[in-house]
């Protein structure tokens, strides 16, 4: 099976939508000549022209606007936010009018848009570069929220994205688009709602998502080595969530760690403790443990950035202290 | 104006375009706006519905302006002030009055959205949520996708004098003017962002001014005069059907009426300055071209008035008695599902 990179997978896909379907177009800041922040769309303003790769004014708040607009008015925009930090600037015209517009319309207007974006530290680039707030568009009804770990879930995931109605936040990790792993020739999809096992484990589940299930993967294999088998449940989706995968994992395993990137007050990871207290209390032999940001707006020295981010060690002591 | 006179000159109306027909449905739908939003109080302070937005005072920008656009064809995403505008470009007062009430059969949302969102998909009638300006990028966006599809579609969008104050009226008309699309920005400036004044909104006079900073026209129109703002809002919309871009209109009028039923203007302007532009109101102005023209007299323009009355009457009673949405249907349209 030939290897891409979640870059790759992700270019590769949305060559795909464009060959596909001449109502895609792609429009961002940097997304042409230069291709993209994180170079995801690099070649393809050369490969469909200027009106399928929309290099536009570097302001959120119409990226996302004249995006809702253009899928109002028939096409499938694929909008390129630089990095979800700055999809604040845009958080109106998303939470207030994407997520809502075909309610507010009583079912007259679909927004088929898909929202790229990206979440997570870990490059040095400070306090409004790092964050991870994807758990903040998650919890709105109307949006569709997804954030692959691989370039396999990446690719397909990005193909459901594009068949859907519904507007769609696509959450990429900066510190995944070198990721390699195998993406296959034959089409397939990835149904956005449906968690993954990533590993399979007896004795624990870790549930996380993004780049966590890579620190879930890497903590799973060090308490391997003392004997723990841990089972790693990557979400994938976060809205709409796929609960019930999380808890026949716990149903099984009867402990969970909860991991993600982003600050633990309010964070992602406490919906998934509640969905695992409300279906799986019985089957608890430990309290459900979080791992998860410090508190803290993400520092620019590699140390002290270091210290602010979940890492393996993190996982392994969280386990240990349920076991 | 004696019979020489008037054979010596050009009627304006005909100078546009507009036939006496032309004119007289647009008085109408200007009068059927007013007595719509005054049964719209009555409603609302009588406890029938909880929110009332009205118009009193726009309807000349509005049913002029849309009077200019291909209706039914052009893309038309109005603010919560414009009952003039979705009456020009077709809705009904029975669909106005659904929608007050928040029937299930309102076409606009099904009572799931506040009054005066207006949001009518036959019509053409695109509309969004309720922070100020936000809908400016939505036009910018449809405008990009008829320009895509090589339609010659044109897209007008409206918003009051406080929405140029915020970040998307800035970045809708900037991304419009970079990609030359063919929107129309309509600019209803009654001179108070709520009860803010436009001196306390706006370093500048006339805030047409601001599109020459994006690259295209900006015109300031008599938003009273109903003649005026539709020569103005033609000639945008030829500009923009012909491929040449978007054009900002700035049309001056006054809101004679609270805000909204949330507003007690009585705290910011005074019941002189209401009086004064109670004097040029602007249907009182189009009834006297139509008068001075021999378009309409008094026996016809009383005709006119009970037939609009009639209309609201029967609306109200309409929708009054047509039912409201089921508890069940509450969940309805947040994610999409097919059929």
């Amino acid at each position: 099976m030939p290897e891409l990179t979640y870059r790759e997978a992700i270019r590769e896909t949305l060559r795909e939508a464009l060959n596909n379907d001449n109502r895609v177009f792609l429009m961002g800041e940097d997304i042409g000549a230069y291709g993209g922040a994180y170079g995801v769309t690099q070649g393809l303003l050369a490969e469909f022209g200027e009106q399928r790769v929309k290099d536009s004014p570097i302001a959120e708040s119409v990226l996302v606007g004249a995006g809702i607009g253009a899928a109002m008015g028939g096409l499938r925009p694929i909008v390129e936010l630089m990095t979800i930090n700055f999809s604040l600037l845009a958080s109106d015209q998303i939470v207030n009018a994407a997520a809502k517009m075909l309610f507010m319309s009583g079912g007259q207007i679909t927004v088929p848009l898909i929202i790229r974006t990206v979440s997570g530290g870990g490059n040095q680039l400070g306090a409004s570069h790092s964050q991870c707030l994807e758990g903040w568009y998650a919890q709105v009804p109307g949006l569709k929220v997804v954030s692959p770990s691989t370039p396999y879930d990446a690719c397909g995931l990005l193909r459901s994205a594009v068949a859907e109605e519904t507007p769609v936040m696509f959450v990429e990790h900066s510190l995944l688009y070198n990721f390699r792993g195998p993406v296959p020739d034959e089409y397939y999809t990835v149904p956005i709602g449906e968690a993954d096992v990533k590993r399979v484990g007896s004795d624990v589940t870790i549930v996380a998502h993004l780049r966590m299930v890579h620190v879930a993967l890497q903590a799973a294999e060090e308490l391997a080595e003392e004997g723990i088998e841990a089972e790693v449940v990557d979400l994938r989706s976060l809205r709409p969530l796929d609960t019930d995968t999380i808890n026949e994992s716990v149903m099984k395993t009867n402990r969970a760690v909860v991991v993600e990137e982003g600050w633990k007050t309010g964070g992602f990871g406490a919906e998934v403790v509640s969905s695992i207290m409300e279906h799986s209390f019985d089957y608890l032999d430990a309290p459900v443990a979080r791992v998860a940001g410090q508190e803290v707006p993400m520092p620019y020295n590699r140390d002290l950035e270091q210290a602010a981010i979940p890492r393996p060690g993190d996982v392994v002591a969280a386990v240990k202290s349920l076991v | 104006m004696t019979t020489t006179e008037r054979r010596l000159r050009t009627p304006t109306h005909e100078a546009l375009g507009l036939t006496a027909d032309d004119l007289l449905s647009m008085y109408t739908v200007m009068r059927l706006a007013r007595a719509l939003a005054e049964r719209m109080w009555l409603l609302q302070r009588g406890g029938k519905t909880p929110f009332a937005v009205t118009a009193e005072g726009h309807e000349g920008v509005q049913v002029a302006s849309a009077w200019a656009l291909d209706r039914g064809r052009d893309m038309v995403l109005p603010y919560y002030r414009d009952l003039g505008v979705v009456l020009a470009v077709g809705m009904s007062a029975k669909e106005v009055m659904l929608n007050a009430l928040g029937r299930a059969a309102d076409p606009n949302s099904g009572g799931r959205q506040l009054p005066g969102h207006w949001f009518h998909a036959e019509l053409n009638i695109v509309s969004g949520s309720s922070p100020v300006a936000t809908q400016i990028p939505h036009a910018a966006g449809i405008a990009l996708a008829s320009k895509l599809r090589g339609e010659e579609t044109v897209t007008a969008v409206y918003f009051g004098d406080g929405a140029t104050s915020a970040g998307d009226f800035h970045e809708g008309l900037n991304f419009a003017g970079v990609h030359r699309l063919p929107v129309v920005f309509i600019c209803e400036n009654n001179g108070y962002a709520i009860s803010v004044p436009s001196s306390k909104q706006a370093a500048v006079e006339d805030l047409a001014v601001r599109a020459a900073g994006y690259g295209f026209p900006g015109v300031t129109v008599d938003g009273n005069d109903a003649l005026a703002v539709y020569g103005a809002t033609r000639e945008a919309v030829e500009r923009a059907r012909a491929g040449e871009g978007p054009t900002f209109i700035e049309a001056k009028t006054y809101r004679l009426a609270p805000h909204t039923s949330a507003d007690d203007d009585r705290l910011y302007r005074s019941p002189e300055e209401v009086e004064a532009w109670r004097r040029r109101d602007p249907i009182e102005r189009l009834r006297a071209y139509l008068i001075e023209w021999d378009l309409l007299d008094k026996r016809k323009d009383e005709a006119i008035g009970a037939t609009v009355v009639e209309e609201v009457e029967e609306a109200v009673r309409l929708a009054e008695a047509s039912p409201e949405p089921e508890p069940e249907s509450a969940l309805q349209h947040v994610f999409y599902e097919k059929g």
